[in-house]
């Protein structure tokens, strides 16, 4: 089980050929308290860097890109009533889609952790 | 001539808002705090319950001085400054000469006093000030006053913690305005603000800013505010900002502003565009400035379009956000008169969706401001 990291802030933790997404702890600090998230419904087939999900905090709405490209298969439903979850566990329970995806290569264009932090202690 | 590239301006707070771990944004030209790390829904909360403190020393204050300023700027108002009484504001709107909305203001008479004390939006004051010493020349003299901070303490409990720092501030109702002592320092003081709540805004010289910020942080009931949570609490208020939800091309009676024309003022007109504003508040507007619930629980921002169960576009959001009172989110906007009655359902065109929303009235959430005689 393997965590891979985009430059846009999200995450993809991968198990065989599925892999969990959501936005990392400094995507949430940026963005403030989470009002409102809007996933993918499963069977949706995103391209690498499609527009996946939407996360609103009190000030604004941002965007989450697929990580790689594949088949949505479930949403985190809980996160339509408690929104703050994404807040309290950016990469626990606030997780917001899986995925099954289509070509494992687009994983070697993701940061690893050690370079995602690498990547954020530089912004 | 301005530059584009012009460097951000820091109120007298800035160090103090750093040291208090403030995310800061730049806003009006100026660096300011969006939130403390409490985060802007507790903020907001917290503001409802007890009270905050917020840093408005951004805002454009100056004085009017001229044997009759009131009646000067009744000239670029509709408002009744004439009648304006000692030891009172009252809100004013700034018209352009089509009768648009140039800016929203609030004006005091201090008791004693003749010069007038104005303060306007921040990202407005060199535009008004200019706007009012032309239209004005050889009436009054406008003399600004980047020299004072001004603070704002809102919230129930904001009557309580003053009262503390300034015995017998607490007598002051709401939309009166007297000089103070508060916490050692010299201060107009008036029971105003821009949260719905109670509460009081409070201007000093910037030398004193941050004691007098300190003396009322130091109380266990105040946190301090960010704008993150002044605009989510006017919004609940259903308080307009100015450059969202009017502007220069919206007027007094579309806008739903026209408490804001002095009763005098309705029959003597003499401010500009007065014909044609009375006229449309007696003939109606095509559009009217209302409030929007979503009935789901996604927010619309600014710019929404909003349309009619047809699909047929009627009108655009002009503030949305999320209301942590009401935990929903909440608008306001400009909808075609037809539409504007309470209940009506609407569309919000968001992401390509029509999400399903309803005007509804406002205030959002009810004001609280303290009227009645002392308490």
């Amino acid at each position: 089980m393997t965590t891979y990291y985009t430059d846009q802030h999200e995450w993809i933790r991968v198990e065989g050929d599925e892999g969990t997404v959501g936005i990392t702890g400094h995507a949430t600090e940026q963005l403030g308290d989470v009002v409102f998230v809007e996933t993918p419904s499963a069977g949706k087939v995103l391209k690498k860097g499609d527009e996946a999900a939407v996360v609103e905090s009190v000030k604004a709405a941002s965007e989450v890109y697929a990580p790689v490209g594949g088949t949505v298969t479930a949403a985190n439903e809980d996160l339509s009533g408690d929104p703050a979850k994404v807040n309290a566990a950016p990469e626990g329970d606030g997780w917001f889609f899986k995925i099954k995806i289509a070509d494992k290569a687009e994983l070697s264009q993701l940061m690893t952790e050690d370079k995602y932090k690498e990547f954020v202690a530089g912004l | 001539m301005e530059t584009t590239a012009e460097k951000l301006q820091r109120t007298p707070l800035y160090d103090l808002h750093v040291e208090l771990g403030a995310k800061i944004v730049p806003f009006a030209g100026y660096e300011m705090p969006v939130q403390y790390p409490t985060g802007i829904i507790k903020e907001h909360l917290h503001t409802r319950e007890k009270a905050g403190l917020f840093d408005v020393s951004h805002m454009g204050q100056a004085f009017l001085r001229g044997p009759d300023p009131a009646r000067a700027m009744e000239k670029v108002c509709p408002s009744d400054f004439v009648g304006l009484k000692e030891g009172m504001q009252r809100y004013g709107l700034l018209l352009n000469d089509q009768g648009g909305v140039k800016d929203d203001f609030m004006l005091t008479k201090l008791a004693d006093e003749a010069d007038l004390y104005l303060v306007v939006n921040a990202s407005m004051k060199e535009s008004d000030f200019a706007y009012i010493a032309k239209k004005l020349d050889g009436e009054l003299t406008l003399i600004p006053r980047p020299d004072r901070a001004l603070l704002a303490l809102q919230g129930p409990l904001a009557g309580k913690v003053l009262d503390k720092l300034s015995p017998g501030i607490d007598f002051l109702n709401f939309m009166r305005v007297t000089r103070a002592t508060v916490a050692g320092v010299e201060a107009i003081v008036g029971r105003t603000g821009y949260t719905g709540e109670d509460g009081f805004e409070i201007s000093v010289s910037a030398a004193d800013a941050e004691k007098l910020a300190r003396a009322i942080l130091a109380d266990p009931d105040v946190l301090p505010i960010g704008l993150g949570a002044r605009d989510s609490l006017r919004l609940e208020a259903g308080l307009c900002l100015y450059g969202h939800d009017i502007d220069e091309t919206t007027d007094p009676a579309e806008a739903d502003l026209v408490w804001a024309i002095g009763k005098r003022r309705k029959t003597e007109l003499g401010f500009p565009a007065a014909e044609k504003i009375m006229a449309r508040v007696l003939n109606g507007t095509e559009k009217k400035r209302v409030g929007v619930r979503p009935d789901g629980r996604a927010p619309a921002r600014d710019g929404t379009e909003i349309a009619a169960k047809d699909g047929r576009v009627i009108g655009k959001i002009t503030s949305g956000g999320f209301g942590p009172s009401l935990n929903a989110p909440i608008a306001m906007g400009y909808v075609e008169t037809p539409f504007a009655a309470d209940g009506t359902e609407v569309d919000l065109l968001v992401r390509g969706k029509a999400l399903p929303a309803r005007i509804a009235p406002m205030p959002f959430v009810p004001h609280r401001y303290k009227r009645g005689a002392g308490k």
